[in-house]
């Protein structure tokens, strides 16, 4: 098991070498470089070549990448060149904010999810299956500017129960946040729910039709506790993969919905620096993700591997 | 004794369809079950079987719903009662055994608390007289060390362990009735033989009347004391087992029992024509008329009811039953078969070919090697003639499927090599072969469903290999299929069905079809006739056999089914473990002397005879890998020497019947020994 596991964080960190080089081979075959893009029409003479000098730019490739990914081995992601500050400064406040964003979404989203799984399930095609179905393909087949949008129309302008959008420095503490963000919350949750939902009911119904819930019926046990001892653990295994995808969609990917409500998030920091050209960090911003992504994904398939008794007992025979 | 547990009344279950309209899967079924008595339900596919029997428990399938009718149970309805009253009936009063018991058990839940859940429900017992309870009942299911099998999940035991935990749970709640669905289906013959010993003692022991469902009269005549033959959601014999069958007054019953292949005789079983009509398109009429020979005008517009024959304790729906009752010496007869003559050319030769399934090992990948000691298949020689049908028997993991797929180039040979037409190599790997090779030997799948391309029309899967073989196009493709589903006995308007609409006959005459356009010398058949019914099986190796003699194919023809072996091969080899164990001409390979582990299987066979009881000789142990050295049978055989056994692999030696048994007891005193 122990092995198991070191094996899969050693493939973690060759894919995230790999990623790391990508994104450090992409940032060289641009045309220009850091210095050209940020000194812009004064690029020449005596200022680029100071600017070359100071960045590190006149050693080869090669070098300056060790360099720099000893750096961020170490956790330092170097300067940004735009506000000529260390990038850590730049991505800390970034980073807890998408965090909080992702970690209230996810505490409200997926219990949601499951329970309306659940139910959608169990009353197939009955009336609350109907109801909770039409609403979650509406809410899954609306985009998210355009329900987001809605969402600062009506409760915003409208009703004017909460602020439209987030107007908070990036480095607001959590409790200011937290009154900030019931919107994106909202309008994240509806697409992620939706998704979650229709994925647990399918789960769900799937395994209400096995061969053995059948038997737990024949067997005489009664209709709960055939839900939760027979059903639930085999239906919910699935889910835990497309709940770690979701986690990682969450903490990078919810652009949309952080640029229509301003949300001073991880999404917007990268397209922000693409839009400055402020290679460095977006760099950082690759690595970053992408440790998300192998970290968590990594987590949900050892949970997967705890949880299910088939493969837990046929990786230790191997 | 003669107290009726369970009375079913006039039940009809059905359905409605898309149109509206109500088409009943179940009509008009009465029977009673008596205490002590085991009741044996057979009939094939569709039949409503499985739905009459969970009926019995008061569970009808989603979509389905009772139409009129009862089912007693001590005399109340369980079709009226709540599902608070039907909790405390079912597990504890009436118990049901699943057909496949690695699907009926939940996987996250370990053995043991699968059956301490049944003993909560329906015993009064504290949890240290459960925890008793529990070994108690492993062990009378006689599954080995009952106190760590409690701690296992379903998925690490084996199929037949897996059969004895159901019958395990069954029994916790003390139950009046037993129904079991299909209990053997799926699992290897001497597994089934073994499990069925089981539920006969369980019977006797315990008094539990019992309902057998299957499709297979071999196991329903093991067990039953009375039999009721169902076809199309009808009753249309019941009576005593032994009258049903040695002396089956109906039809259907008849030529079921002509149909099925058996042991003691050479030759094809009789088939029955056409097959089972789908539920709603019979409005008036027998509902066998189509497939009848007795069948007169009278059959086709009134149906027949179920009529009581006092003298033979029987019920028969049948208008013509009287013409059965003398003919009943018929049915130990087969068409015999062609023999072939074995003076013709080898066309394939399989010399010491070992196939291996483990991993390649990252250098032996780039050496493109396989190294692993202990091969799957290992050291097969079997020498094939042109013309001949070889058939090779074993359970599951004998290697039997993994030696076809590297004749058909689908797997790699680790060793050894296997020749085709005047000793030319065929290369081990698909993309080497030549298109030509590549037509010579085609493929048939067990299972038509899955092996017919759901989307296509039959002219677009017939016309696949004509294209792509003979290039063929416009009107000589269309009538190269016609020709084709003529030869597989289907008409030309077949040509526009998807899979869907056809039986399950009928699929795999089309795959027939599919493998014969390629105008192949080898045709390798894997488990073809499984997946039928027994009727269509019979009609299916006949079709098979024709096409031979008429066309002079060759086959290969892998089964685990030792009575249909012994209908269709010229000649056998018997498998073990990936190792040859015996092969000789198939009238021979069934006569003694045998290898131990043929002797095994021979007596596993079940028979469709209340009076040939099966022989039980060895354990049904399952064996992970075949051992690192000596025989391959070692592990299980009930004839095993010594020391020699496991460390020396066997020698050939021909017995004087001219088959080659690979064994270390000399030939003549096996001889003696299986006398």
């Amino acid at each position: 098991m122990l092995l198991l596991i070191l094996k899969r964080i050693g493939l973690g960190l060759i894919t995230l070498f790999i990623v790391s080089l990508i994104t450090f081979v992409g940032v060289e075959v641009l045309p220009g470089d850091a210095c050209t893009t940020y000194l812009e029409r004064e690029a020449y003479g005596a200022a680029l070549d100071a600017c070359i000098k100071r960045l590190g730019l006149d050693v080869p490739a090669y070098e300056r990448y060790l360099d720099w990914a000893s750096n961020v081995v170490r956790g330092d992601f170097g300067y940004s060149l735009s506000g000529e500050m260390p990038i850590n400064e730049v991505l800390g406040p970034r980073v807890k904010n998408s965090l909080v964003l992702a970690s209230v979404s996810i505490l409200i989203g997926i219990p949601l999810a499951i329970v309306l799984g659940i139910i959608t399930a169990l009353w197939r095609d009955k009336l609350p299956d109907i109801m909770i179905s039409t609403i979650t393909i509406f809410s899954m087949t609306i985009p998210e500017f355009i329900s987001a949008t809605l969402l600062i129309l009506i409760v915003a302008i409208w009703l004017g129960w909460l602020p439209g959008i987030v107007i908070i420095p990036s480095d607001a503490t959590f409790y200011e946040l937290l009154s900030n963000i019931i919107l994106p919350v909202v309008a994240i949750s509806m697409i992620m729910t939706a998704h979650m939902a229709r994925m647990v009911r399918s789960s769900v119904i799937q395994v209400m039709a096995s061969d053995y819930v059948q038997m737990a019926i024949l067997k005489g046990v009664p209709y709960w506790k055939m839900v939760f001892r027979h059903v639930l653990p085999n239906a919910l295994l699935p889910a835990i993969n497309v709940v770690a995808l979701t986690i990682a969609w969450l903490l990078g990917g919810v652009v949309v919905t952080e640029v229509v409500f301003n949300y001073p998030g991880l999404g917007r920091l990268v397209i922000e620096s693409i839009s400055n050209r402020d290679l460095p960090v977006v760099q950082a911003l690759a690595i970053i993700l992408a440790s998300i992504y192998v970290g968590i994904n990594l987590i949900a398939d050892l949970m997967t591997l705890m949880l299910n008794p088939r493969l837990k007992s046929l990786q230790i025979r191997k | 004794m003669n107290e009726i547990i369970e009375s079913v009344k006039n039940l009809s279950i059905g359905f409605n369809s898309q149109k509206g309209k109500q088409i009943s899967i179940l009509r008009n079924v009465s029977t009673n079950i008596k205490k002590g008595e085991t009741v044996g339900i057979v009939g094939e596919s569709g039949s409503g079987k499985s739905t009459l029997a969970l009926a019995m428990m008061g569970y009808i399938k989603q979509g389905l719903f009772p139409l009129k009718g009862e089912c007693l149970f001590k005399s109340k309805d369980l079709l009226k009662m709540s599902s608070r009253q039907l909790e405390k009936i079912r597990g504890r009063k009436i118990a049901m055994i699943p057909q496949n018991a690695g699907q009926a058990l939940t996987p996250n839940l370990k053995i043991g608390y699968q059956i301490d859940e049944a003993l909560k429900l329906h015993t009064d017992l504290n949890k240290t007289e459960r925890d008793k309870k529990i070994s108690e009942l492993l062990n009378k299911v006689r599954l080995p060390s009952p106190e760590t099998m409690a701690f296992r999940y379903p998925h690490e035991l084996s199929g037949g362990q897996q059969q004895r935990v159901a019958v395990a749970m069954a029994l916790a709640g003390k139950p009046d009735l037993l129904l079991l669905d299909e209990p053997t289906t799926g699992l290897d013959v001497t597994t089934q033989a073994h499990v069925l010993e089981l539920l006969r003692f369980i019977a006797k022991d315990t008094g539990t009347s019992m309902i057998y469902v299957s499709h297979d009269l071999g196991a329903i005549a093991q067990v039953s004391d009375r039999i009721v033959v169902m076809y199309a959601g009808e009753i249309v014999l019941e009576g005593p087992a032994r009258k049903i069958l040695k002396e089956p007054i109906h039809p259907y019953t008849y030529g079921l029992l002509k149909s099925i292949p058996k042991l003691s005789l050479a030759g094809l079983p009789a088939s029955m024509p056409g097959s089972q009509p789908q539920p709603g398109s019979i409005n008036e009429g027998c509902s066998f008329y189509d497939r009848c020979n007795l069948a007169t005008d009278n059959c086709k517009k009134n149906s027949p009811d179920l009529e009581h024959i006092k003298e033979l304790d029987t019920n028969v729906r049948c208008f013509n039953y009287r013409e059965l009752i003398h003919q009943n010496n018929n049915l130990q007869t087969s068409i015999t078969k062609k023999l072939n003559n074995s003076e013709a050319n080898e066309v394939l030769k399989l010399m010491d070919v070992s196939i291996s399934y483990a991993k390649q090992k990252f250098f032996d990948q780039l050496l493109n090697k396989i190294s692993d000691q202990n091969p799957t298949v290992k050291d097969i020689n079997i020498d094939i003639k042109k013309g001949e049908t070889i058939a090779l028997v074993g359970e599951s993991g004998s290697g039997k499927s993994t030696i076809l797929k590297s004749i058909a180039g689908l797997l790699k040979t680790k060793d050894g090599q296997i020749k085709f037409e005047n000793d030319r190599i065929l290369s081990s790997d698909l993309k080497m072969r030549n298109p030509n090779d590549l037509r010579a030997i085609q493929l048939i799948f067990q299972n038509p469903d899955e092996s017919l391309n759901p989307n296509h029309t039959v002219e677009q899967i017939l016309s696949q290999p004509l294209k792509l073989y003979f290039n063929l196009s416009g009107e000589e493709l269309k009538k190269n299929i016609i020709d084709l589903l003529k030869k597989v006995r289907l008409g030309e308007f077949y040509m526009s069905r998807y899979p869907r609409q056809l039986s399950g006959g009928e699929k795999q005459r089309v795959a027939v079809a599919r493998a014969f356009a390629a105008k192949p010398d080898i045709i390798l058949c894997d488990e073809v006739t499984s997946a039928l019914d027994v009727s269509v099986q019979a009609a299916v190796l006949n079709l098979l056999q024709q096409l031979k003699e008429d066309l002079g194919t060759t086959y290969v023809f892998v089964s685990h089914d030792l009575a249909v072996v012994r209908a269709i091969s010229d000649r056998v080899a018997v498998l073990y473990q990936g190792r040859l164990c015996e092969i000789g001409p198939s009238q021979n390979v069934y006569k003694f002397p045998s290898h131990p582990y043929t002797e095994v299987l021979l007596g596993a066979v079940l028979e469709p005879d209340p009076d040939i009881k099966p022989k039980l000789v060895a354990e049904d142990i399952v064996e992970e890998k075949p051992p690192e050295k000596g025989c391959s049978f070692q592990g299980r055989c009930p004839r095993k020497i010594g020391d020699i056994c496991n460390l020396e692999v066997p020698p050939w030696q021909i017995g004087e019947n001219g088959n080659a048994i690979r064994c270390h007891i000399n030939i003549d005193e096996l001889a003696s020994l299986q006398q």
